[in-house]
Formats: structure tokens, sequence, C-alpha cells
């Protein structure tokens, strides 16, 4: 192998994957979405390996791609999240008999394209790979396409994306007219040398439209509710985990990346992006009945915190972002295996009402999703309010007092929803019984919830993963 | 050069009267009709502008291609235009108020325009002088920048699944033409010789 191409081993090798797995579903007989679903969480689990494999940092493809201890952090996250979310799909699709081989190797592509989005070094590559991840995953939204709620969640994913990626292609060209290229390193030294022009600035707060669109951070988070609430629940769980956080490390290396410079502009602009979120987040969820619509908000509501390490700017910001991302695809995992678990009879049910008087039948279920939920809520001495902590700390370490202050106020609010959750699974009387959680979601759920609950034992391992990744962001 | 000003104005002039039309026609087929104007028009602004090879795609994937293909869409669905216009004026005065602020700050951001002092220095592939810029793209797309060449092939990839995935059911009792069945019959098994006498027909 050409050594140029040593970096992007990884994608080269998952993307032929893909392409081998869609062979063989096409030229199967019989339906193989089960073996295809397998191997595939195979071959990311290959690409894990892989990519500890890259020692140190390098480009490829002419400076188009960029692997660094950054890069590799945040893919294997989001391979992490992608695969056991897949594994969910699998069986769900297997239940409800939807299932068709094409599911995993749509779900593959979309992680290629979030792999693409975290390794570009130059913006045409992290437009490509976007528009790839986006592409399957209005895909999958409207995969049931029976069901009149999961293709209207589609088609208005699918519009809303469309727009959002028009926003952030428009910044681009203005970004580009200024520079004169789009390679990240050009940008960064055209910024720094020239003094920021009204076109630069507007082209960039595009850009950053762009992405939150994308990371659903509010005011541009409206399509997120429907589009979780209409999705099939793994495919809303896959939604939840793996694009947020390769969208979020995005967002993160193109901001500290070449844009760096103009701090003093883009800082402010995701300040505001933050207290929105998480003020919104918080408070709109209150009012929820389906369980899904309440995770999205909740979603909405995480972004809001996670960006408060990118308003920063600095390295410790953004070791508490990656180390929020870690807990927040570990919870989200298992938070989704358990409302995977709520089903009547074999028929799922979504209302938060349903969960009441879970304790009485299903204790351990009820326990799960009481640490799953405490931890959300950022209570310690769990795993979520230790992510919290080191957000807060690196806001208050730079000064941003007030920003911590809100961000703190609106995880009490959120606390309410939450906790209520737990009420209602313990404290009220049962209207519906439950059906027994499956043997996935069962051992997902748990192994998620212990993590949430032993975590503050040993955290050290994973700082210093998160912290190794974001020095390296930072050296270049 | 005075023909090359009054070329553009033409191709301008009537690239703007089509695209408006695109909007304001009533029929949505004679919509994609201007559509296609306009996009012959863009291309004769692109030749003046020495990009022919982006000229040529345009007329070749634009038109001959996409609008052929919204063609057939408008003509084969049953798009009610009176419906999808319910609304309009209702939407009309905030979406116009803000389209001219959101015009406004683009005239003045193109007005104040500074470019980097870099930016020349900075160009990672600078038109060259002394080829044509179909060869120019060529010695780059599948070098330079094959990495996005590919990436591309992977989303249109992706597209295609996805449109099979939605789009394309199994069904059930449709006759489908088997080729290798046909071919494969032999005389002797579909063609029975009987001999007639004369006035009896046969039973």
């Amino acid at each position: 192998m050409p050594a140029f191409l040593i970096p992007a081993v990884p994608e080269l090798f998952m993307a032929i994957a893909a392409m081998v797995l869609l062979l063989a579903g096409v030229f199967r007989e019989k339906d193989s979405t089960a073996i295809l679903s397998w191997l595939s969480v195979g071959v990311m689990a290959v690409a894990v390996g892989l990519i500890l494999n890259i020692k140190g940092s390098g480009t490829a493809f002419n400076d188009l791609f960029v692997v660094n201890a950054f890069t590799s952090f945040a893919k294997i996250l989001t391979l992490i999240g992608a695969g056991l979310t897949l594994l969910l799909i699998n069986s769900w699709a297997h239940e409800e008999n939807v299932a068709r081989f094409e599911l995993p190797v749509i779900v593959l592509f979309s992680t290629i394209g979030m792999m693409m989005m975290i390794s570009a070094n130059d913006l045409i590559s992290l437009y490509v790979g976007l528009e790839l991840q986006s592409l399957s995953l209005y895909v999958l939204a409207a995969f049931r396409r029976d069901n009149a709620r999961s293709t209207e969640a589609g088609v208005k994913y699918f519009v809303l994306g469309a727009l959002a990626s028009g926003l952030l292609l428009y910044g681009s060209s203005l970004v580009y007219g200024f520079g004169g290229t789009t390679t990240f390193d050009g940008l960064a030294t055209a910024i720094k040398s020239g003094p920021s022009s009204v076109g630069v600035i507007v082209g960039v707060v595009f850009v950053i439209s762009g992405l939150a669109f994308k990371v659903s951070a509010a005011p541009f988070h409206m399509w997120t509710p429907d589009v979780y609430e209409g999705a099939p629940t793994p495919i809303t769980a896959f939604f939840s985990v793996a694009p947020k956080v390769a969208a979020l490390c995005l967002f993160l290396r193109v901001l500290v990346g070449p844009f760096a410079p103009m701090i003093e502009q883009w800082q402010q602009v995701i300040v505001l992006i933050s207290i929105l979120s998480m003020l919104w987040g918080s408070v709109a969820a209150i009012t929820q009945k389906n369980i899904k619509r309440l995770m999205a908000y909740s979603s909405i509501g995480h972004v809001g915190y996670a960006l408060i390490g990118l308003a920063v700017g600095n390295e410790e910001g953004a070791r508490g972002l990656l180390f929020y991302l870690l807990i927040y695809v570990l919870m989200n995992v298992g938070t989704f295996a358990v409302i995977l678990s709520m089903r009547v009879k074999g028929r799922y049910v979504e209302d938060i009402t349903d969960l009441a008087g879970l304790a009485k039948h299903n204790p351990l279920m009820a326990a799960a999703l009481a640490a799953l939920m405490f931890s959300m809520a950022g209570i310690p001495p769990l795993a979520g309010f230790l992510g919290k902590y080191f957000i807060f700390v690196a806001a208050v370490n730079a000064g941003f007092v007030p920003l911590a202050i809100i961000g703190l106020l609106a995880s009490v609010i959120g606390a309410f929803y939450y906790i209520r959750i737990i009420k209602l699974a313990y404290f009220d009387e049962a209207t519906v019984r439950l059906d027994k959680p499956g043997l996935l979601t069962g051992v997902l759920m748990a192994a998620s919830s212990i993590l949430m609950l032993v975590y503050f034992i040993y955290p050290a391992q994973l700082v210093s993963g998160a912290e190794s990744a974001a020095k390296a962001l930072f050296l270049g | 050069m005075i023909v090359a000003s009054l070329a553009f104005y033409l191709f301008a002039i009537v690239g703007v009267i089509s695209a408006l039309n695109v909007i304001f026609q009533r029929n949505p087929v004679h919509c994609v009709l201007w559509l296609i104007l306009t996009f012959f028009n863009a291309a004769g602004l692109f030749v003046l502008l020495g990009a022919e090879f982006v000229a040529m795609i345009l007329v070749v994937v634009y038109v001959g291609a996409v609008a052929v293909l919204f063609l057939f869409v408008v003509m084969m669905l049953d798009i009610n235009v009176t419906m999808m216009r319910e609304g309009f004026m209702k939407y009309l005065p905030v979406g116009a108020l803000i389209g001219i602020i959101l015009f406004v700050e683009l005239a003045a951001v193109y007005g104040g325009w500074v470019m980097s002092p870099d930016a020349q220095g900075l160009r990672v592939v600078p038109a060259p002088l002394d080829m044509p810029n179909t060869e120019a793209i060529g010695a780059v797309l599948y070098t330079d920048y094959v990495y996005l060449f590919q990436g591309a092939g992977l989303v249109l990839l992706v597209a295609m699944i996805g449109a099979i995935v939605l789009t394309h059911r199994k069904r059930t009792g449709v006759r489908k033409q088997k080729i290798a069945d046909q071919v494969a019959r032999k005389a002797s098994e579909t063609l029975s010789v009987v001999k007639v006498e004369t006035g009896k027909g046969i039973s």
C-alpha cells in the first residue's frame, strides 16, 4: 500500500467492505439483514482496530484528509455509538418485519461519512463527508415507508437538511472568496494575516448556522422533535448518538482550526447558541408526553452543554467537550435500550405514562432507568455529573462565569423532567404492564447503567484519552 | 470587445427574464421549459468567462438530464398548483421582509468586500494559461482531488440505494418476461403437427 494512503486506511477499508456487503446482499436470495448487520458491526470493530494502529498524525490525499489523536478519539467514539445502535436496529427490524439488507449498508455508509467529516482538512472534504452522512440519515428516517410519520420525518429532515447544507455552502463560498483557498491550513494563514473583513465574518456565521443545524442546537433545532418522534425508535437512537458526535467534533475542528484567529467573532455566536439550547432543551421538555420527543429536547439540551466547551475555545474546553460526548454516547445507548424495551404485548409504546409502576413488575429495568435518568440530570456521583463538571470547570477557569451559572440553572430545570420519569416508575400506579426486555436491550441497558454508576471510581483512564485528543487538536 | 459585452447583456437579460418565468408561470411544464432556457443562458455566460467546460457540463447534465427528469416528474405527477399556492399571500409579507433584509445585508457585505492579502499566493490550483480548462480540470480531478471524486461517488451510490429502498417493492402476481426460458423453448415442446382429414375438423 502506498504510504500516502496509510492515514486513510480505516475509511478505505470500511468503504470497500460496505460495497462488498451491498453486493452480497443483492445476490443472496434469502434475506440477509441479520448476517450483514453483524458483519457491519464486525467491520466497525476492525476499523476501530485500524484506527488504533495509526500512530501520530499525518495527512493523506493531497492534504484533504488529516488524522491525529483528536480524529482517532472522535472516530472511535462515533464507531462505538454506530455499532451499538446498529445492533439495536437489527433486532428491531426483525421484530417489526421491516428487515431489509440495505439497512446495515446505509448505516455503514453514513458512518463512513461521519469519519470523513471528522478527518476533513478542507472545506470541500468537509462538505462531501457531511453530505454522505446526511443523505444516509434522510433515507434511514423514512425507512418505514408505509408509515406516514416515518415518511414525514424523512421528508422534513431532507428539506431542512438541504437548506442547512445550502447555508453551509454559501458561507464556505464567502470564506473562499476572502481567503482564495479552501484548505484549513491556508485559511488559517489568510485569516491570521489579514484584517477580518465583514465578508469572512458573515461567511463564518453561515458555516456556523449550517453546522448548528446538523448538531440540532437551538435556534436551529426545529426539526429535531419531529424527526426523532417520526423515525423508527432504534434509528432515532442512531441519530442521537453517532451523527451528534461527528458533527460536534467537526464543529470543534473547524472553529479552533482555520477560524481560530477569529475567536472573538465566533465566540459570542457560540455562547448564544449554547445558552439558547440549554434553556430551550430544559424548558420545552417539561410538557412533552412522548418519550422520543422528550429525548429530542434532552439531546438539544446536551448539545447546549457540550457547546460551552466549544465556546471556551481552549484546550480545557475541548477536553470537556470530548469527555461530555463520551458520557453522552454511553448514556444515550442505554436510555434508548430502555425505550426499545417499552413494549406491551409485543407492540411498541412511546408514552411516558406507560412507564408508570415499572418498579413493581420489573425492578431491574426500573433501576437501570433510574440510574440513566439521574446520570442525564447530572446528579453526583454519576457519570453524567462528571461530564457536566468538566465543562463547567473549563468555563469558570476561562472566565465564563455567567455561562456556567446559566448552565447550572438549566440543568436544575432539566432535572425536573428526568426525575419525573423516575417518580413515575417508582411511585405511580401501573396502567399497563410492559413486556420483559429482550436479551440485547437488557444487556445494553444493564451495561450502560452500571457504567454510569461506577464510573466515578476510575475516571482517569478515559479523561486522559480526551485530554491527549484535545492536545492534538490544538497542536495543529 | 463590444461583441462580448453585447453577448453578455443578451445572455444576462434573457437569463433573468426566464428565471423569473420559472417562478411565475402557472403551468409547471412551462416552468421547466423556462428553466431549460435559463440553463442555456447561464452556459453562455460561462463561455464568456472562459469556462467552457462548466458551460458544456451545464448543458449536458442540467439540460440533458436533470431538466428532462424534472419534465417527466412534472408530467407524471398530478401536482395541484393552486393548492400549493395556498397561503402564498399570507406568508408573502414576512417572506418579502426577510428577503429584503438579507438582500441589503449581502449587498453591504459585497460592497465592502476585502480579500485577504495572501489570497493570491494561497490559491491551490490556479488556472493554467497554457492548456484548455477541460484538460486542466482533468489533470487535477483524478490525481490531487481523487478523494473528493470518490467521496462524491459514494454520495451518489447512497442516493441510488436510498431511492431503491424507499420506492422499490416486490409485487406478487406480476408476469415478467423471462428471456432465458423463451430462448430455451424447443419446437417439440410447443408445436404438434396434426393431420386433419378434409371436412372432419378437430374434436
